[in-house]
């Protein structure tokens, strides 16, 4: 084995240098949350670093929904789950349909759609808040979950048709016109050889969708109001309402909301960066 | 793989069977997959649109909010947070994306941890942070005590701060995500570049500045751009920090217009998204000729 040189040493310093301070960096507000969530109240005021005397009592509580905050609890995160099952789903079956249209069957003013997404796209999110809820309570779907969902699916989708048709693009055109001539239609085409190739890509905008839908908030607590119609996210904003919020329990709560998501992020980690920064390194 | 040589297999009879009947289903189909998303662009993107623009019609809602103290404050709160956060953000990003490029099993292990942030909801980390800032029980606070045996500041009370640590929550938020973009960036470079030049003896700020600033110049512009648009809708890192206070004094555009609503000032509220747009549409403007003209071919 070889003694490291000197510079060797060096370059693993500075890598060091950087390291530790990312490392905490990333790290500590994360682990606030965590100390908070399995600390009785008292241990966790006081201002300990790490935890005394852990505990689950806290997510006891959540779980069984014993605190006024916590009332609604379950519903919030079955309505977070629908909402944001709903985006993905919905997000998908527009985008991918649009993406093919306008990339594959070369419909006209495909690229009029286009670039209305792009636009839409870059169109700052909190921008386009008030007059949508303004639009919704015109629709009567105010204080509905399907406002909600159509919102989210009207934000997730230029990106989404974007990606797609990035992805799609680099399919060749000889794929299609072999389906044509075995007697395919379209919308076989779609299904039998578009949707099978394009499946990493329909796995991270999927995701990609359900995510923005479940971490929500403003437009989630704009256009819902009532307590067991609202996101567990709005539930958790809720918290700030008074000033003696129960910390520990509101620390307890946001960890069960974080974890679902932060789950499939990291189960689907490989596609989600290669999906999604595939369409975003371009240019 | 199977599909390619289908695909090659069939491509000289396929020349002679374009056209015809073909081409106007795949028009029909074409209209048919297109018409849902036409449908939602229409009623959730350009109705709003217009019907904001229509309610924002009056000349004295500009008036209104140009007579209102707490409007020009947001205007400079959100002009210092794009211009100085979003830049020291992207330099960061810049940074770390060459540092997760090192071949260790700890600055992989690590980047799994660093992508955290972006990973979970914003909504329980932004209140995470709320809470260690908290003067009395915050967990900051109580260590300033612990050693100093001195009540530490109240963080969030103080304007100038409060604005600063939303900033720095929106750069621990969103930082991953560009790190990882510009990393992508940085991988795409080939390394037979590097490896020709550290051959020369070049040392690696001439490494970067000759190869990697080059290849990447375009990509970084362009996530700078992006980013400081988004950030003009960054509601929850100002909104579930400091709540826009102390005394209205830490808004920026994107929860000024919800405060305007809250106190059914829709007006204004939509007045003070118009003044904005000549901000923003130019920065959109930039990024469509990026982004949307060479979405067909490879830069």
């Amino acid at each position: 084995m070889k003694m490291p040189s000197l510079r060797d040493v060096g370059t693993e310093a500075k890598l060091l240098l950087i390291g530790i301070p990312v490392f905490l960096w990333s790290v500590i507000p994360v682990y606030h949350m965590v100390l908070f969530a399995i600390s009785p109240k008292d241990s966790a005021f006081q201002g300990h670093l790490f935890p005394e005397h852990p505990t689950t009592r806290n997510f006891m509580t959540v779980f069984k929904q014993q605190h006024h905050y916590l009332d609604h609890f379950w519903e919030q995160m079955l309505n977070s789950t629908i909402i944001a099952v709903s985006t993905g789903v919905l997000t998908l079956l527009v985008a991918t349909f649009a993406a093919f249209a306008i990339s594959r069957l070369k419909v006209k003013g495909g690229s009029t759609v286009m670039n209305l997404a792009l636009f839409t796209y870059f169109i700052p999110a909190a921008f386009l808040a008030v007059p949508m809820y303004r639009t919704m309570g015109l629709y009567g779907l105010l204080n509905h979950q399907i406002a909600l969902i159509l919102a989210m699916v009207t934000l997730a989708s230029p990106y989404a048709i974007w990606v797609f048709k990035q992805a799609s693009d680099k399919l060749p055109v000889e794929l299609d016109e072999a389906a044509y001539i075995d007697g395919a239609s379209p919308l076989q085409l779609f299904r039998l050889v578009y949707v099978p190739l394009m499946l990493p890509s329909l796995v991270a905008v999927g995701i990609y969708a359900l995510l923005l839908a479940w971490n929500e908030y403003l437009y989630a607590f704009l256009l819902l109001s009532k307590d067991s119609d609202v996101t567990l996210g709005v539930g958790l904003g809720n918290f700030l309402s008074a000033d003696d919020s129960p910390w520990e329990l509101l620390m307890a709560t946001g960890l069960v909301y974080a974890l679902p998501p932060a789950a499939i992020y990291y189960t689907f980690r490989k596609y989600m960066v290669s999906g999604l920064t595939a369409g975003a390194t371009k240019g | 793989m199977a599909v390619t040589t289908v695909a090659h297999h069939t491509t000289a009879a396929a020349d002679t069977n374009t056209g015809g009947s073909g081409r106007t289903d795949a028009q029909t189909w074409g209209l048919i997959m297109i018409v849902p998303y036409i449908l939602i662009f229409l009623f959730f993107v350009l109705y709003p649109v217009l019907y904001g623009f229509w309610i924002a019609r009056k000349p004295e809602s500009y008036v209104k909010l140009a007579s209102d103290p707490i409007f020009w404050g947001t205007i400079r709160n959100t002009i210092i947070f794009v211009v100085v956060a979003i830049n020291i953000k992207m330099l960061i990003a810049l940074v770390l994306s060459g540092f997760f490029t090192a071949e260790r099993w700890w600055v992989k292990a690590l980047s799994t941890l660093f992508i955290l942030p972006w990973a979970l909801p914003s909504i329980p980390t932004i209140l995470s942070w709320r809470f260690m800032l908290n003067p009395e029980w915050g967990i900051i606070n109580q260590q300033i005590f612990r050693l100093t045996g001195e009540d530490g500041p109240n963080w969030l009370n103080d304007p100038t701060i409060a604005l600063g640590f939303s900033m720095l929550v929106h750069v621990w938020k969103s930082l991953p995500f560009w790190t990882l973009i510009l990393l992508s960036g940085r991988l795409a470079i080939s390394k037979d570049l590097y490896e020709a030049a550290s051959v020369d003896g070049a040392k690696s700020w001439h490494l970067f500045r000759h190869i990697t600033w080059p290849s990447m110049q375009q990509l970084y512009f362009t996530c700078l751009i992006l980013s400081m648009i988004w950030t003009l809708g960054d509601f929850n890192s100002v909104y579930l920090l400091t709540g826009g206070g102390p005394a209205d004094l830490t808004h920026v555009l994107a929860t000024l217009g919800v405060r305007y609503l809250r106190y059914d000032q829709i007006e204004q509220s939509m007045a003070a998204i118009v003044v904005a747009l000549p901000l923003v549409l130019p920065l959109v403007y930039i990024l469509m000729r990026r982004l949307g003209s060479n979405s067909g071919n490879k830069p």
